[in-house]
């Protein structure tokens, strides 16, 4: 058993923690691991290719209860948990972080300062990807723009995984589920594809933190994981990093909009 | 069921007169990462290569949303207007797989159930099927574990299996099927020698049978591997909205202040919303108690009422899963286990 594998039995054994979400190898890839058993503990891994964030996990009551629980945390998940504790929806108390590092060792982040410290240092390298296509999207026209979008969106089934698959997308009644009023056609069609994905944007302005899941989830591979990202990068031009919250839940009484008072 | 042999190099010819004389082709056309089934206008554009489509062909006859009828309020009198039964194209679906055509017979099961779905009825009467029997398969496939089989003919009009670098086998199972070839008759020729249609198949190993399944989740409510299966499951409904089978729908008002459509739009039952009912009650309150039912859906459910099982070993819902949800493997599981 390697280091993680012997710290999860520990925890386990000892009853410290009555679950760790961790990562298995699954079919051709690694995916999700809810390990409760002592014993289960040799499926842990921890790679590189960890990709999903698995903190979408921590804000879902049936799966965690009350309980103590632990989470094997990759930069994404700590950078979600971050976000998820200014938005009050982590008990901290029933949570421990642990993460793993290249020498295989574990250590456990037991202050949001630590976790903070922790995205600093770890913050990955942009996806040259990613900004490549942004890149060539910012030098579309508008024409260019709507037609690109609309051509991409109209595909989109609405499935939701890109929902189901984002830790920030937490709300118990989603915009998209509510129908007095009705905000958004709640069927297929290029123009309420592209509502929902303009409507998921905007909640996640000044909150995302850029994990990619939301892309990596989409079954038809949609590019909609560059609309949150750019949306991050433009609110921090704009707005700066967001000290007290995120734009959505902070204002300033001296603001030049007088909508506010 | 008539056999033909036709030269590999011919098909597009013969594709390019289905084009020109049937109103609406789907075939797989690749976009970025993935392919699709799209309407197409040249046999240039379908993408001889692809395994399966991410979504499956099940479009074609139950379309993500349609209209069932229009209303218009004038004073007193409403008046409601249904769609002609012109607007639906006669349709070849065209390099298609078995487990594509094998999933429009559950799929007729539940939409004629009891009340007979003229619009349903109506899309699928005008398909016609051309399937490609699968030369290779990937991980996710085990259409041989649930009665298909990657050159297996059910539901198909056409099927068109490629011999060698030359033939290709042509079996013509319908009517339907026989309309096509008439279009341009003088390529296809007789089959003068059996040939070993077997042996140029994709092998796909037996994990499971069906009613081995159906056996073991039909008492198997309250067993705790619903939610240990599910624990990682998202709840996202791109399983549903990918298969062949999955036909829930939910029904949906698009108004106007006087006029409007009403429409059938598809649904899935690994949403929360899915069962919640307005005084905010679910009976299915939790991912476990929705994949439960996912599961005896497919494999008891149906069989039992409808004599047809929901699933056709496609994998599409295994691909498309974004945490790896592998049917397959669950059901492997199911079958080796005793759930008490």
């Amino acid at each position: 058993m390697n280091k993680l594998q012997e710290r999860a039995t520990d925890l386990l054994k000892g009853g410290t923690v009555k679950l760790i979400i961790g990562f298995e190898q699954g079919n051709n890839k690694i995916r999700p691991f809810f390990c409760e058993k002592p014993e289960d503990a040799e499926k842990l891994i921890y790679s590189d290719d960890c990709s999903t964030n698995n903190a979408v996990y921590l804000t879902k009551k049936e799966l965690i209860g009350d309980n103590k629980i632990a989470i094997i945390a990759t930069y994404k998940e700590i950078a979600s948990i971050i976000q998820l504790n200014k938005e009050n929806q982590i008990k901290k108390e029933n949570l421990m972080v642990l993460t793993v590092d290249k020498d295989g060792d574990v250590t456990e982040l037991t202050s949001f300062e630590e976790m903070e410290k922790f995205c600093e240092e770890n913050t990955p390298a942009p996806d040259p990807v990613v900004a490549a296509l942004i890149e060539k999207i910012d030098k579309m026209n508008r024409e260019e723009r709507w037609a690109y979008w609309k051509s991409e969106l109209d595909k989109c089934i609405r499935c939701y995984a890109c929902r189901a698959a984002c830790p920030l997308c937490y709300c118990n009644r989603c915009i998209s589920e509510v129908n007095c009023p009705q905000w958004l056609d709640p069927w297929k069609s290029t123009l309420s594809n592209i509502e929902w994905q303009i409507n998921r944007v905007m909640h996640m302005s000044g909150r995302c933190t850029g994990c990619g899941a939301c892309a990596k989830a989409c079954p038809l591979d949609l590019p909609i994981g560059i609309l949150t990202k750019k949306m991050s990068t433009d609110i921090k031009e704009m707005l700066g990093e967001g000290e007290g919250g995120n734009v959505l839940s902070t204002f300033n009484p001296n603001d030049k909009e007088n909508f506010i008072h | 069921m008539e056999k033909y042999i036709i030269k590999t190099e011919q098909i597009d010819a013969w594709l390019k007169r289905i084009i020109e004389s049937v109103p609406r082709v789907l075939a797989p056309v690749s976009s970025g990462t993935k392919t699709e089934f799209r309407r197409i206008k040249s046999p240039e554009e379908v993408n001889n290569k692809s395994l399966t489509t991410t979504v499956s062909a099940k479009a074609a006859a139950f379309p993500p949303v349609e209209t069932l009828f229009k209303y218009q309020k004038d004073g007193k009198d409403t008046t409601l207007t249904e769609d002609s039964f012109d607007k639906y194209p006669e349709t070849v679906l065209w390099h298609a797989r078995s487990c594509d055509a094998m999933g429009f017979s559950p799929l007729s099961a539940i939409f004629d159930w009891d009340y007979k779905d003229n619009i349903y009825d109506e899309r699928r009467n005008k398909l016609t099927i051309v399937t490609f029997a699968c030369n290779q398969s990937d991980e996710c496939c085990f259409c041989t574990s649930v009665g298909g089989g990657p050159g297996n003919v059910e539901g198909s009009d056409i099927q068109l299996t490629m011999l060698n670098a030359t033939d290709t086998l042509v079996e013509v199972m319908t009517e339907k099927g026989q309309k096509l070839v008439a279009l341009l008759p003088d390529i296809f020729q007789p089959l003068s020698e059996e040939v070993d249609k077997e042996a140029v198949l994709a092998k796909i190993p037996v994990q499971f049978t069906k009613e081995e399944i159906k056996e073991h989740v039909s008492n198997a409510f309250d067993s705790p591997v619903w939610k240990r299966q599910s624990a990682r499951c998202l709840g996202c409904g791109a399983c549903a909205f990918v298969c062949p089978t999955c036909a829930c729908f939910d029904i949906q008002e698009d108004a106007h202040g006087n006029h409007g459509r009403r429409l059938r739009c598809w649904d899935a039952c690994g949403f929360s919303l899915f069962t919640q009912h307005t005084s905010g009650y679910n009976p299915r309150p939790t991912q476990a108690t929705r994949w439960r039912q996912r599961i005896l859906h497919k494999f008891s459910y149906m069989p039992e009422r409808l004599g047809v099982y929901g699933c056709t070993g496609c994998g599409r819902c295994s691909r498309a899963c974004p945490v790896d949800m592998n049917l397959q493997e669950h059901l492997i599981s199911i079958a080796n286990s005793n759930h008490e």
